[in-house]
């Protein structure tokens, strides 16, 4: 067990040096002067070169990166070009509106999935089971945006439960500010659940024309237990696979909902940043995705060590 | 009374007919044999008992279970009966239990599902089975998973489910068939002696007669869905008055005629296998020392001459299939060298095997999965001929396919089909094609008639034969079972932990054993001759 703890965390550690390596050079290469970008267009060469020393521009690459890359361990990314504010800040407020809106979707995912894809794949063939995968087949299907926006007239305009958009922020009272992330968060669960209630049965459907399963009949267990105790977990790799996915998506590429619902979150944010050619906050946010993926990657790693004992080796 | 009645019982799954007016009796503590060849409807019948058919089948006639009308019974009766009254061990172990749940949980649960019983209780409870059925705490505590098992203690742990809760009635379908024959014999004593201990009634479903004989009261012979016969083993058996079971019996110890075949010539042996090892990295047990390495191969030396027919016999395990791979150049031996034809083939790039590879084939155990189920065969079967050195022509290719055909008795309208269109047997037929198409000296065939139904396995023995003696053919037969051995063998080495402990010619290892580990072997594999002549002999 031990064993694959380490050699999880060791690659994990290995993927994030590498990968902050490529975002860094990836940023040498692009073309732009952040210098020269601060400063506007009259700037004198001059001026541009003195900011370029004063920010460090001119040392040596390696010296560059280990600078970089120390920043990003202390938490200090450095400063916004455009806003002149530290990027951490930036990123912190951001964040607060995008992880729980993204842990809240990704709930509401396994909620709706889960239990769809065991009463599919229980009933496969039949009615039930048609009607279900129809309607998942309808979530992929279509965008998460019409499903915002029909939310929105349905809850917000029509029935004035909870607001049409914005964020109070988390200062106006937890319940306010989650009220407002509802909205969103159904828009985004919605398509993912369909998703991953296809896998959820797939996944399901093998497992049950496997012989412990019979086995575990044949002990006078109603189908149902069978069902419940021993199929589910052991359809629970692919599902855990696309669930961390499914997070890494709803963290960053929470755009479209985020614009819909005029969402302060990280994937305007990180547009923002682009169209103003603030690289240092693109650099910064995309090393902080880099990095949340690892880590979920390395949670559902040591959740499938959990579900399956084949996996830890013998203690 | 009769402990369960199966009266005119007829089957059908999607309008299929499956069983057509099966009678069965079984009495408590007697021992019932059902056999039939595969498709006869054998696993049907005992799922029908548990009624955990199939969703469309559709049964009718009468079964009774201690008074219960089993096909008019609801779920929940069902449930209560299962695993209480009535439990059942199936043929596969290995996949027989939930790879996630510790074998404490699998045993535990149906005790604590029909008993109520609190957690520890129901632990208590399934520990003492488990001792029972012979998997002591000491090296099995209830925390063990199943893939820390073998297939025989994995089969032990089946067993203690099916008889935590004491059933009235046991069915085993085909409890011993993926298991070698000293697990075999192990298995069918811990049956029944639990059988003994109990006065439970044991439906024992098989293919293999002499394991039916051994065990059982009576016997049910099934053909199509059908009973063609059924009564006292001993004399059923003795008499044969049906010509099905007579063909059953004649099947199950069938030798085929080999007249010798003239060896080619010289005496320059075909394979000479000197000395080789083959070591496994272990499981590091600390990180900071170097793991110690299994060797699943140790030292092995053994020549085949042209045209002789050598059985490699172990138990699973052994060493046999990875000494296979390493003669097949699969597989890198650590240690020795392996000569084909005179020429070294340990070491050599892949390119420089292309002569060797050519006239050294392969017959696999399973004829199932050794297809890829959207070829052709004639792309399957022509697929070993790329190791030829000139490439026949689109015409000549079909030639030769058919001529291969042929010769496993198969015609050349068989070209376009797909495997799923053939039989297990045919199958069969399919893989020996593709392994003399390119006219090998030398066939390695691991396990080639196991996975097959008595009557097949004699027809397939006999082209074996008729290959050998018309091609001059040399085979390395690998397999546990020690009738395919005596039937075929000129010679029979005996395997046992990666060493080969006994050699010699075969009706001698088989008839005066001298290592221990053939001795065991020889012991356990159940005869139908003296299976007979022990009943009779008992019944006087």
């Amino acid at each position: 067990m031990t064993a694959y703890f380490v050699k999880r965390l060791i690659i994990a550690a290995l993927t994030l040096v590498l990968a902050s390596m490529v975002v860094f050079a990836v940023m040498e290469i692009l073309p732009g002067d952040p210098a020269r970008l601060m400063l506007g267009l009259n700037a004198s060469a001059d001026q541009v070169e003195q900011l370029r020393n004063q920010m460090g521009l001119n040392a040596p690459l390696v010296l560059r990166y280990l600078h970089w890359a120390g920043g990003l361990l202390s938490l200090d990314f450095g400063r916004s070009y455009t806003y002149s504010v530290p990027v951490i800040d930036l990123v912190r407020e951001r964040i607060a509106v995008s992880l729980p809106l993204a842990l809240i979707a990704l709930a509401l995912s396994t909620i709706i999935a889960i239990p769809v894809g065991v009463f599919s794949a229980s009933r496969q063939g039949r009615a039930g089971d048609t009607l279900a995968m129809g309607a998942a087949q309808l979530g992929v299907a279509v965008p998460n945006f019409w499903f915002a926006l029909m939310l929105i007239y349905l809850f917000a305009v029509w029935l004035h439960l909870v607001p049409a958009g914005g964020f109070p922020g988390w200062s106006a009272g937890i319940w306010t500010a989650l009220k407002s992330l509802l909205l969103p968060a159904v828009a985004l669960a919605l398509p993912q659940a369909a998703i991953l209630a296809r896998v959820a049965r797939s996944a399901l459907i093998e497992v049950l024309n496997e012989d412990y399963i019979r086995t575990a009949r044949a002990k006078g267990l109603p189908y149902r237990a069978v069902l419940w105790r021993h199929a589910l977990r052991n359809a629970m790799i692919p599902v855990l696979t696309i669930l961390g996915l499914q997070f890494a998506f709803l963290l960053a590429g929470t755009i479209i909902i985020e614009n819909v619902f005029y969402l302060p979150g990280l994937g305007r944010l990180i547009f923002q940043a682009i169209t103003q050619r603030d690289l240092i906050v693109v650099e910064s946010i995309v090393m902080l995705l880099v990095a949340a993926v690892i880590l979920i990657n390395l949670i559902v790693d040591f959740s499938y060590a959990v579900v399956d004992p084949r996996l830890r080796g013998r203690q | 009374m009769s402990l369960l009645e199966i009266e005119n019982l007829s089957l059908a799954i999607g309008g299929t007919p499956i069983l057509k007016g099966v009678d069965l009796a079984i009495a408590p503590g007697e021992v019932v044999g059902l056999v039939g060849e595969s498709g006869s409807g054998k696993s049907m019948t005992a799922l029908t008992i548990m009624r955990l058919l199939p969703y469309l089948a559709r049964a009718e006639g009468r079964v009774a279970f201690d008074g219960i009308d089993i096909l008019g019974a609801t779920e929940d009766q069902m449930c209560a009966l299962r695993g209480d009254d009535i439990g059942m061990v199936f043929q596969e172990p290995m996949t027989a239990l939930n790879p996630v749940k510790t074998i404490g949980e699998q045993v535990a649960e149906g005790i604590r599902w029909h008993t109520r019983a609190n957690r520890a209780e129901a632990e208590d409870r399934a520990r003492k089975i488990l001792d029972r059925v012979g998997l002591p705490e000491a090296k099995f505590p209830l925390s063990r998973y199943p893939h820390e098992l073998s297939g025989g203690q994995r089969q032990r742990v089946v067993i203690a489910i099916a008889c935590a809760l004491k059933p009235k009635l046991l069915i085993a379908d085909e409890p011993t068939t993926a298991l070698d024959v000293v697990l075999q014999a192990q298995i069918l004593d811990l049956l029944r002696d639990l059988v003994r201990e109990n006065r439970m009634g044991l439906l024992l479903i098989s293919h293999d007669l002499a394991v039916v004989t051994e065990m059982a009261d009576r016997l049910t012979i099934l053909s199509h869905g059908e009973v063609t016969e059924a009564g006292d083993t001993a004399r059923t058996l003795s008499e044969q008055q049906h010509p099905y079971t007579r063909e059953l019996a004649l099947a199950s110890m069938h030798v085929p005629a080999r007249p010798k075949p003239h060896l080619a010539g010289s005496a320059k042996p075909l394979l000479e296998v000197e000395g080789v090892g083959r070591d496994y990295p272990g499981r590091r047990i600390s990180l900071f020392r170097p793991a110690q390495p299994i060797s699943a191969v140790d030292d092995v030396s053994l020549t085949i001459e042209p045209a002789q027919s050598v059985a490699l016999v172990g138990r699973s395990g052994c060493g046999k299939s990875t000494l296979a791979r390493m003669i097949l150049a699969l597989d890198k031996p650590t240690t020795g060298t392996i000569r084909f034809r005179g020429e070294a083939i340990t070491g050599k790039p892949e390119s420089a095997l292309r002569p060797a590879r050519r006239d050294m084939q392969v017959v696999f155990q399973d004829p199932y999965g050794s297809f890829d189920p959207r070829q052709k065969v004639e792309k399957l079967v022509a697929e070993p001929l790329h190791l030829l050195e000139r490439q026949p022509a689109k015409a000549e290719r079909r030639e030769m396919v058919a001529h291969a055909l042929h010769e496993v008795g198969l015609g050349p309208r068989d070209m376009d089909k797909y495997p799923h269109e053939f039989s297990g047997g045919q199958r069969q037929r399919l893989s020996i094609a593709r392994a003399i198409i390119t006219r090998p000296k030398l066939v390695v065939a691991d396990e080639p008639v196991s996975a097959l139904d008595v009557s097949i396995r004699a027809q397939i023995l006999d082209l074996f034969a008729e290959l050998n003696q018309k091609l001059g053919i040399a085979y390395l037969f690998i397999t546990h079972d020690l009738t395919v051995a005596r039937a075929f063998a000129d010679e029979v080495l005996v395997m046992h932990e990666g060493k080969i402990v006994e050699r010699g010619r075969a009706a001698e290892v088989l008839d005066h054993p001298r290592s221990e580990p053939a001795q065991a072997l020889v012991s356990a594999m159940p005869d139908l001759h003296r299976a007979i002549a022990r009943r009779l002999q008992e019944q006087g």
